[in-house]
């Protein structure tokens, strides 16, 4: 099944055209990921997905209900409660955390379950304290964000997405804030998901990570996408910008 | 007139003092709230009769709007505002609220944008997000600032002698030129730092009751 579909997104900020023309199907279980430059438009995509930026252009569908839809060239959203209800498919996990700073590392896991699903205190909190649990948090539960280190601090938003038990989970490059010794355990922490077949898409500079953990991998440059496939497929590569940008990496 | 008589008299122009105090934060801290939302408005007439709104309030000094809110009535209309005490709240309210939607303000402003998008995507609705992820940091954030405007406040109760409303001060300097002595000033300036050590001391408490997080 179809977990997500973006069709032929469009997005401009004014004058500038950040995405043309892009589609991307997610399938349920299968790991995205999104490669390319910086300021190719990658965040845009996942803005766009996760509906912090309105598309200028295209259809956006979450599980066959379309969130967007296009007509005549113009994206027109669905009524609130249908977006409310888009929303609650998706989580998101962003490159410096934004994490709730006067809440509690527990609090800010257990607060959006219970005062936007209305789920029970009791079963919001059991919720969370298995999520903290799995990610080595459990010691942590009744700290502040401000305490924690980077890497612990973005553990924690992970668990804040999953407690909300979404269907799809983004990742806005989630170990680029980090110090070089913490990405590791984030990246960590995302294969283990992946192990659990947990849909994901992810904007990642990390190669070696991409090649290992995705089923599929987009290519992107200058708004559009050059390449995608299998990881295999993309690495062998003969598209011009890719290679180039693939020996930038590999020094 | 014995040092006792002096306090008497002034002491009951102290809880007029202290009304004048307790009213005008009742009143314009709220309403500041409400300016401040005019302020950042994206309606254009709004934003702009608001920004209007600040700059003559906090552009011009808070006795000639006393003044004005006083006898301009009667010199517009023929009308006379007959309560002193209403004209002084009025005037100290909508003076202050400017002042505290500045500050209200750049504390919203500065709260990074992450935290919005964080609650819109986990689904809180705009009023959730405001009560509950951004108002208890904006509040932690303006707090020094609030304290500042709180002071000053202490100090301009005394600006009702403008319209004569016989709070402490006004009253003070009656007793002084009738009894020609330098006392009421004296119990005026402690009154004046003793209600002020206090504020300190409560705002001290508040921003340490919210220093558990950064
Ligand atoms: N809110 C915005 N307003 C104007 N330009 C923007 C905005 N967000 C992104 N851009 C521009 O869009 C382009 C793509 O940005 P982005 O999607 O962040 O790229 P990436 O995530 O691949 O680095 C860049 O040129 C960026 O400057
Ligand atoms: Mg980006």
């Amino acid at each position: 099944m179809d977990i997500l579909n973006i069709n032929h997104l469009r997005k401009s900020f004014g004058d500038l055209e950040v995405i043309k023309d892009i589609s991307i199907t997610v399938k349920e279980g299968e790991v995205l990921s999104i490669i390319g430059p910086s300021g190719s438009g990658k965040s845009t995509v996942l803005r766009c997905a996760t509906m912090l930026e309105t598309m200028d252009g295209g259809d956006l569908v979450y599980l066959g209900e379309y969130a967007a839809k296009d007509e005549n060239g113009v994206s027109v959203y669905a009524d609130k409660a249908n977006l409310q209800k888009a929303k609650s498919n998706f989580g998101l996990v962003f490159q410096n955390f934004n994490l709730f700073p006067h809440y509690s590392v527990l609090k800010n896991v257990m607060d959006a379950p219970v005062r936007v699903q209305k789920r029970s205190v009791e079963e919001a909190e059991k919720t969370a304290r298995e999520l903290l649990e799995q990610m080595g948090l459990a010691d942590k539960a009744d700290a502040y964000p401000h305490q924690l280190s980077g890497g612990q601090q973005q553990r924690v938003s992970i668990a804040r997405a999953l407690a909300m038990q979404p269907k799809i989970l983004f990742f806005d490059e989630p170990t680029s804030a980090l110090d070089p010794e913490l990405t590791g355990e984030i990246l960590k922490v995302i294969k283990e998901l992946a192990s659990q077949d947990m849909t994901m898409v992810i904007v990642t500079h990390e190669m070696s990570f991409a090649r290992d953990v995705s089923d599929k991998i987009i290519f992107m440059d200058n708004g559009v996408i050059v390449e995608e496939g299998t990881p295999e497929e993309v690495f062998a590569s003969e598209n011009q910008r890719m290679k180039e940008f693939l020996r930038r990496f590999n020094g | 007139m014995s040092f006792g008589t002096m306090f008497l008299q002034m002491g009951a122009g102290m809880g007029k003092s202290l009304l004048i105090f307790a009213l005008t934060l009742l009143f314009s801290m709220p309403l500041g709230m409400i300016v401040a939302f005019g302020r950042m408005s994206k309606n254009k007439i709004i934003q702009t009769a608001v920004k209007f709104y600040i700059s003559v309030m906090r552009g011009t000094p808070l006795m000639l709007q006393l003044l004005v809110i006083f006898y301009g009535p009667y010199y517009l209309f023929g009308m006379n505002i007959g309560s002193r005490f209403a004209a002084v709240i009025v005037g100290f309210s909508l003076n202050y609220a400017a002042y505290f939607a500045e500050i209200y303000r750049s504390g919203i402003q500065s709260i990074p944008v992450g935290q919005y998008e964080a609650a819109n995507v986990l689904g809180y609705s705009k009023t959730q997000t405001f009560m509950l992820i951004i108002l208890p940091q904006v509040i932690k954030r303006i707090l020094p600032a609030v304290t500042n405007e709180i002071i000053t406040l202490v100090k301009d109760t005394s600006l009702a002698f403008a319209i004569a409303y016989q709070e402490m001060f006004t009253i003070g300097k009656q007793i002084a030129a009738s009894q020609t002595s330098f006392l009421p000033f004296v119990i005026a300036g402690v009154f004046y730092y003793v209600m002020n050590l206090m504020v300190a001391f409560a705002m001290d408490k508040a921003e340490e009751k919210l220093s558990y997080y950064r």
